[in-house]
């Protein structure tokens, strides 16, 4: 039918429902039928600026009266209304500050307005460039601001001016449009205003004001403008992310920071430093980026500076940030069943049956169950007290499956408490042969008698040694399990403390007493033995020094061979790390991490034994010829890291005499000098002992010990007769001659004995 | 670690037929081998005889455990029957007592069995018949001592004691230390 016309309904007017509403007819008709007679017409102080920056614009823009017999308005009209383009520009602009005088209204906090005041001319200033084409919205933005600035006083009119300028708005776009270009404008300023909030605190406006603003500027660009190369670079400009001027760091050492921006700038900066050549700021090493990042991380998730550097070092920096997110949540409670009591099938039943949520741990386990949640405590069901199952973490079923003790077998288990890997060996041998279940610390044995009763197990011997005694103690076994104590860097989930409290001190301590025991562990294998031979060795700690470096020094030391763990998942270990160079058998040793396996850090190596002969003579000798080559006493230990070498201990003693040849000056050739066993130089390394090479030879079951047995008988009775100078050549640093020349100079000195005796 | 004395001998089987009769003579002579108790530091340990050979290697003061214990011998030579060893007495059991899901906490935590909690009991048990105590899922829970007969059970009120608590399970919880 169409509205009737009613000329005493008055228009409502402000924020509310009713204002909202369609019109009266009156007011639809006067939009279109305008009175010359209104004159002048009533401007509220927005329209008033409105017309102002339109008038400008019209000074500008040449283009405008050709738009306008195309949009179609009238002449009359050209002066307030402009081309859509245009208007929606100085509209978003103009919205801009409503919505933002909104926002600021809701929050009525004088400081963010100040923020966003600033953040306004901010994004004001870069944002000129880009506008060019579009002229005039400078202007509309400097009103803009005139705005904020007037607007302080009027912020209960803010709405009414919303409202005016919707119904001014009308004729550009419809209402719903317009309102919807407002809805998302206000929740992206929403969006950056709650972060604006949370920055009060902070002190670094400027720098999170750029940040933001580039962000702002982003998604402004994204949703108005065409694309432009030079509109992208300018994203770039101000998109990235830029580290602090020294005055600001010293700012923020003064003052507390906001965790949640030190978590935005690091975010940021791992971006910058993963796609470096694209997002670094010019002049900025990357040493810088690298360093603030460390420091941010240390206050982030509370680390000491040492395990950050540590941390860097092992993982890329993607890795990194997942890695210490993971270690600041608990890993999943896991479960095993013990086979000697019950299944898991019925286990799981009856732990379902008391309200316990739990799921099979996972294809690698048939015995391992990960509880979700428990409306019981798992570590007090009657099930758990009648020994049906123990509560363990999946990373500790990993050594007893690499270990697979068979039954019958005699097993040493160095590092026991609190006895769940006890147990678990125990379950897999079904009770058969011995366990010997050792710890060094008598108060966590009551646990592992505790368990061990508990799950019935009865076939384990407890004692309380120092694992560093053992072979003496007993020895001859079929597998040894040592479960290194560390320094904990991979169950940083289980214990906080150990974030700040370690150092390198640490490490190296526990590095230590893993060598040490690691050597004990394999003397206390018998190589012989007719299923086994293995030893397992694994640590709760992902650093290189406690895990590969321990293996690899077994590996020189004694007679053992790195096998396959029998583990299809985890990382593999490092052959190469930093200064240190492995034998290349470590890829079998297994890493495993908590963000990428959900389970506790861990590493695990088996070894076999292949032979029971105890390598200690060539130590022994080694360490009489470091006594006496004082001069070449120092480069021997890296020189054994870095040099490439077998890893039959025999190839110790070829590198401790290797550094003999450097201070000559000949190129150091490896490879040469360890295949040539030439007479004179074994005659030398025998003449150093003073002993005969004859007991080495038999010492050594290999090949190459014959050949070298051979060498030196020949060249006795020279060693005889150079003794005396080689006891001279002891006290002072050697100056070793070129082989050729020593061969020539015996040989002249055996003709001339030859010649002396005839 | 020694071998046990008669009288040592004499007290311990005493207190263990008291629950599983005549089948201790099951107990030594296994057919995986020869079982054997041994005394260490007062406690009584059932092994078999391979793990003996070996347990000798250990200084006294340094070796803990072997095998199972069953118990110990306190001050004035009275043997005291642990819950270590339920898993040994709890096959052999001549005499059970069944308890009910809403009584099992309750003895777990260490209380006697009352009537209310009976959910089953063998056939002629005697008065301070040695009892083992199962739960409805024939799960062992501990062991006690019958306060009343069969007979007196089925006629007594709800809150009289029919079974005295000697040991539990929750003792691997609460007194993990006696254990050792």
């Amino acid at each position: 039918m169409g509205r009737k016309l009613d000329p005493t309904n008055k228009v409502k007017r402000g924020p509310g429902k009713k204002a909202r509403k369609q019109k009266g007819a009156e007011v639809e008709l006067a939009k279109f039928i305008t009175d010359e007679d209104t004159g002048p017409k009533r401007l509220s102080s927005r329209a008033r600026k409105r017309a102002a920056k339109r008038a400008d614009n019209s000074k500008n823009l040449k283009e405008v009266p050709k738009k306008e017999p195309k949009k179609g308005f009238t002449d009359e009209n050209s002066k307030w209304l402009k081309p859509t383009k245009r208007k929606r520009k100085a509209d978003e602009a103009g919205s801009e500050d409503d919505s933002e005088e909104l926002w600021e209204e809701s929050d009525g906090d004088e400081d963010e307005e100040e923020e966003v005041q600033l953040q306004q001319k901010g994004s004001k200033g870069p944002a000129k460039p880009e506008i060019k084409e579009v002229e005039g919205d400078e202007d509309d933005k400097d009103d803009s601001d005139e705005d904020m600035v007037d607007d302080y006083g009027a912020l209960d009119d803010g709405s009414e001016d919303e409202a005016q300028e919707e119904d001014s708005d009308a004729e550009d776009l419809l209402p719903i449009e317009r309102a919807a270009k407002k809805e998302k404008k206000l929740k992206k300023l929403m969006d950056l205003g709650s972060e604006d909030d949370d920055d009060e605190d902070e002190e670094e406006e400027e720098e999170e004001e750029e940040e933001d603003d580039g962000d702002e500027k982003d998604e402004q660009q994204e949703e108005d403008m065409d694309e432009d190369g030079t509109l992208e670079t300018n994203t770039d400009e101000v998109d990235r992310f830029r580290l602090p001027d020294p005055e600001d760091s010293e700012k923020e050492g003064m003052l507390s920071l906001d965790l949640k921006s030190i978590h935005q700038r690091i975010k940021d900066n791992v971006d910058v430093l993963c796609n470096f050549s694209a997002k670094r700021e010019e002049g900025k090493a990357r040493g810088d980026y690298v360093s603030l990042l460390k420091k941010d991380l240390c206050t982030y998730y509370s680390y000491n500076s040492f395990l950050i550097d540590k941390l860097m070092e092992l993982f890329p920096l993607s890795e990194l940030v997942d890695f210490l997110e993971a270690n600041e949540i608990q890993r999943p409670v896991t479960i095993r069943t013990n086979t000697l009591k019950t299944r898991r099938r019925d286990l799981a039943q009856a732990l379902i049956n008391r309200g316990v949520n739990l799921d099979p741990i996972g294809k690698w386990s048939k015995v391992g169950l990960v509880i979700y949640d428990s409306s019981v405590p798992v570590g007090a069901t009657p099930e758990y007290l009648a020994g049906h199952y123990m509560l363990q973490g999946a990373s500790s079923f990993l050594p007893v499956m690499a270990l697979s003790p068979q039954e019958g077998e005699m097993v040493l288990d160095m590092s026991s408490a609190p006895g769940g890997k006890t147990t678990y060996i125990a379950q897999l041998m079904r009770n058969t042969g011995v366990i010997v279940a050792n710890d060094a610390n008598s108060e966590r044995l009551k646990s592992v008698v505790g368990n061990i009763h508990r799950l019935g197990v009865t076939n384990t011997v407890v004692c309380n040694y120092d694992g560093r005694q053992f072979p003496k103690v007993m020895g001859g076994f079929d597998r040894v399990l040592l479960d290194a104590p560390c320094s904990g860097t991979g169950v940083i989930a289980k214990d906080p403390a150990v974030k700040t409290s370690k150092d390198e001190a640490d490490i190296l301590r526990s590095a230590h007493l893993q060598k040490e025991l690691i050597l004990s562990a394999i003397d206390s294998v018998n190589a012989e033995s007719p299923s086994g031979g293995y030893v397992v060795y694994c640590t709760c700690s992902i650093t290189v020094e406690e895990n590969e470096w321990v293996v690899d020094y077994a590996l020189k030391k004694r007679n053992v061979k790195l096998v396959p763990t029998g583990l299809d998942f985890g990382k593999e270990g490092f052959t190469n790390f930093k200064q240190f160079r492995f034998h290349p058998s470590l890829k079998l040793t297994r890493r495993f991490y908590p963000h990428s396996h959900n389970m506790d850090g861990f590493f695990v190596a088996k070894l076999k034994k292949f032979s029971n002969v105890v390598p200690t003579v060539p130590a022994e000798k080694e360490e009489e010829k470091t006594d006496t080559t004082e001069a070449t006493a120092s480069p021997s230990a890296p020189k054994d890291l870095l040099s490439n070498y077998d890893k039959k201990s025999k190839m110790e003693k070829r590198d401790g005499s290797k550094p003999k040849t450097k201070p000559n000056g000949t190129t150091f050739k490896p490879t040469e000098e360890n295949k040539s066993k030439s007479g004179p130089k074994k005659a030398k390394i025998a003449k150093m002992d003073g002993k005969g090479v004859k007991a080495a030879g038999v010492k050594k079951p290999t090949v190459k010990a014959d050949v070298k047995n051979e060498a030196p008988k020949s060249d006795q009775n020279e060693g005889s007769r150079f003794e005396k100078k080689q006891a001279k050549k002891r006290k002072k640093p050697t100056i070793v001659k070129k082989r050729l020349g020593k061969n020539k100079f015996q040989k002249l000195k055996t003709m001339l004995k030859k010649h002396e005796r005839e | 670690m020694r071998p046990l004395t008669e009288e040592e001998t004499k007290a311990m089987f005493e207190k263990l037929s008291k629950y599983i009769g005549e089948n201790i003579k099951l107990l030594v002579d296994r057919p995986d081998g020869t079982y054997c108790f041994r005394l260490h530091h007062d406690r009584v340990y059932y092994m078999s005889e391979k793990i003996l050979k070996l347990a000798t290697n250990f200084s006294r003061d340094k070796l803990i455990s072997v095998g199972t214990c069953f118990g110990k011998f306190t001050k004035t030579k009275k043997f005291r029957l642990h819950i270590t060893a339920l898993d040994f007495l709890a096959p052999y059991a001549k005499f059970k007592v069944w308890v009910k899901p809403g009584a099992e906490q309750s003895f777990l935590y260490g209380n006697h069995v009352l009537k209310s909690g009976l959910g089953r009991i063998t056939e002629n048990t005697m008065q301070y018949q040695g009892v083992v105590v199962y739960s409805m899922a024939d799960v062992p829970l501990g062991f006690g001592v019958a306060a009343k007969t069969t007979q007196e059970c089925r006629r007594v009120d709800p809150l009289t004691i029919v079974v005295f608590h000697q040991a539990d399970v929750g003792e691997f919880i609460r007194n993990e230390d006696t254990l050792t």
